[in-house]
């Protein structure tokens, strides 16, 4: 297979998948429907914080602050702006345009917010950045909570549900081959290169400051994107669901799946979606876990950290992997 | 090729450079030796653009380059083998030689150049798949001048080349930056601390002092001088 072919392949395979789920989608129950839209939310998020902390080694803790404007940008153009374009689009082919459209416009609000965060922060490195975020994501939350139109801390209800599995999964495959394309680009080692050393990248012509500012206007343009889909999914969007533990929430995915390494991301984002709800019902020896489920969970992080502390993925080589020039368990 | 003139540059209060003056002839080594701390490294990244001047002139080629920033200024000509090697340590060898080329287009001229570095540095070619980061300290100091070689710069800036290196390996090195010189006629200012080597391979010399040059001259009159021998060379 040719080089070029590759990533269209997987891309076509993402885009396969997502019309296979969206086809199997109807039959099962809401319940675990929510389960694989929220790990198909959350595989975007982390794939886009992974641009910022993992290939770019920026540490942003403010990811839920652009998930918000998203949300919010999208939920605002469906319920308010599309219907005067459109008119009625609900349970009509327009529905997904203005889904479509909404998607964008929160998007582009989140990355156009990027910029004005991004420029000024970027300039702090390490723990200072990652403060400085944290309290952009704060302000955002507060902004928001304290704005009567956009309904204050009781958010926006009746988001209409235009989130489908299609959706979904067609962005994750975008974002998957998005990030796989720019980081593997001559164009895109320059990122690489600020993670690995800033000074010696600047010394080499690379104009760091574009960089960063770049990787973090992306990530917040597709964390955006994820906050429109879960707004049009979950049909209420509240300040509290975007706080501080959920851009922790993501971090967590990133740093678990191996930074840099979007397919470690992404199982992250599915396993660490996944085990809360899977303990909820699970029993042994009459034991049932649901009560101390996030104990249990806090509990396979801190083995996780310590048996694999570069992440589940981190440091693997998949190419090699297929060569078996190296085996698990050898590093 | 390169002119400093009255160059002043401040870390804060503390003044790092106090006003210096040099100039480096085309195709020539010079080099700039003194003790640590005297302003040696500050003095290259000041010219890279890496620390912004307090006062004073640089010009290259005749023209005015001291707010030019860093990326721009490689752009120009200009490029760095940093103190301390710093090559990216998760990016393999061919990959660094890539970053090396960042701002050239020619996809021709890269492969030819990084034959040539090959040619100069064979031990480069045989780690070609091996991230920079687990090549031992005479390697990477050999990939960071073949990294700065590789955007085919008119005035290479070498800091240090002999830092924390195998006595064995810096004798290698200096004779591989001599060969560079001849061969492609890049026109070099080294930063030594290691006043001997320096002085052995550079054509002219300026010694630093605490921010100021003390004395200048022909490498070969500098290396007989009194004071230089007492204080650098040990003597």
């Amino acid at each position: 297979m040719s080089k070029v072919a590759r990533p269209y392949l997987f891309l076509l395979v993402g885009i396969i998948v997502a019309f296979g789920l969206s086809a199997w989608a109807d039959g099962i129950n809401p319940y675990d429907q929510r389960i694989v839209m929220n790990i198909g939310i959350n595989m975007i998020l982390a794939a886009s914080l992974n641009l910022i902390n993992g290939f770019t080694g920026q540490f942003s803790l403010g990811h839920a602050g652009f998930m918000s404007i998203g949300a919010y940008g999208a939920a605002i153009f469906t319920t308010m702006i599309a219907p005067g374009m459109f008119g009625e689009v609900a349970g009509t082919g327009m529905q997904d345009v203005a889904l479509f459209m909404g998607l964008l416009f929160g998007g582009i609000i989140s990355a156009l917010i990027g910029v004005l965060v991004g420029i000024p922060s970027l300039r702090l490195k390490g723990d200072y950045l990652a403060i400085v975020t944290l309290g952009f994501g704060e302000i955002i939350r507060v902004i928001i909570q304290n704005i009567p139109s956009l309904g204050g801390s009781l958010g926006i209800a009746n988001i209409p549900r235009y989130t489908t599995f299609f959706w979904v999964f067609f962005i994750v495959a975008i974002v998957v081959f998005f990030i796989q394309q720019l980081t593997k680009s001559t164009y895109g080692q320059g990122f690489l290169a600020v993670r690995d050393d800033e000074i010696a990248a600047e010394a080499m012509g690379v104009n760091t400051t574009r960089y960063k500012v770049e990787a973090f206007v992306i990530g917040a343009f597709f964390a955006g994107v994820a906050g429109g889909l879960y707004g049009h999914y979950n049909e209420l969007i509240r300040p509290a669901d975007f706080d501080f533990l959920k851009s922790v929430e993501i971090i967590v995915m990133v740093i678990l799946g191996g930074m840099g390494s979007t397919y470690g991301v992404l199982f992250a984002a599915a396993l660490l979606t996944y085990v809360p709800e899977f303990l909820r019902g699970f029993e042994l020896f009459g034991v049932k876990f649901d009560s101390f489920r996030m104990s249990i969970y806090s509990l396979v992080l801190i083995i996780l950290m310590l048996t694999r502390p570069q992440g589940l993925f981190g440091g693997i080589d998949f190419k090699k992997l297929m060569k078996k020039e190296i085996k698990f368990g050898n590093r | 090729m390169l002119q400093v003139e009255h160059l002043h540059v401040n870390y804060g209060a503390i003044s790092a450079i106090k006003g210096i003056s040099f100039t480096v002839p085309e195709r020539s080594i010079v080099t700039l030796i003194g003790a640590n701390g005297a302003g040696k490294t500050t003095t290259l990244r000041t010219i890279s653009g890496l620390v912004k001047a307090e006062s004073g002139k640089i010009l290259f080629k005749g023209k005015d380059i001291t707010s030019t920033p860093p990326h721009q200024i490689v752009s120009l000509g200009i490029s760095q083998s940093p103190e301390g090697r710093m090559i990216f340590p998760e990016l393999t060898v061919l990959e660094n030689l890539k970053m090396g080329a960042y701002r050239r287009k020619d996809t021709k001229g890269i492969q030819e150049d990084m034959e040539y570095c090959f040619t100069v540095f064979p031990r480069l070619k045989e780690r070609i798949k091996q991230a920079g980061g687990t090549l031992s300290g005479g390697e990477q100091q050999m990939l960071a001048i073949a990294r700065a070689l590789m955007s085919k710069p008119s005035l290479l800036l070498l800091d240090e080349p002999s830092l924390g290196i195998a006595p064995l390996l810096v004798k290698l090195i200096f004779e591989k930056i001599v060969e560079i010189n001849r061969d492609l006629g890049t026109t070099m200012l080294l930063v030594e601390q290691n006043a001997a080597m320096a002085l052995n391979i550079a054509h002219h010399a300026y010694v630093l002092e605490t921010g100021e040059i003390t004395l200048e001259g022909n490498a070969r009159d500098l290396a007989q001088n009194e004071e230089v021998q007492k204080a650098y060379l040990g003597m």
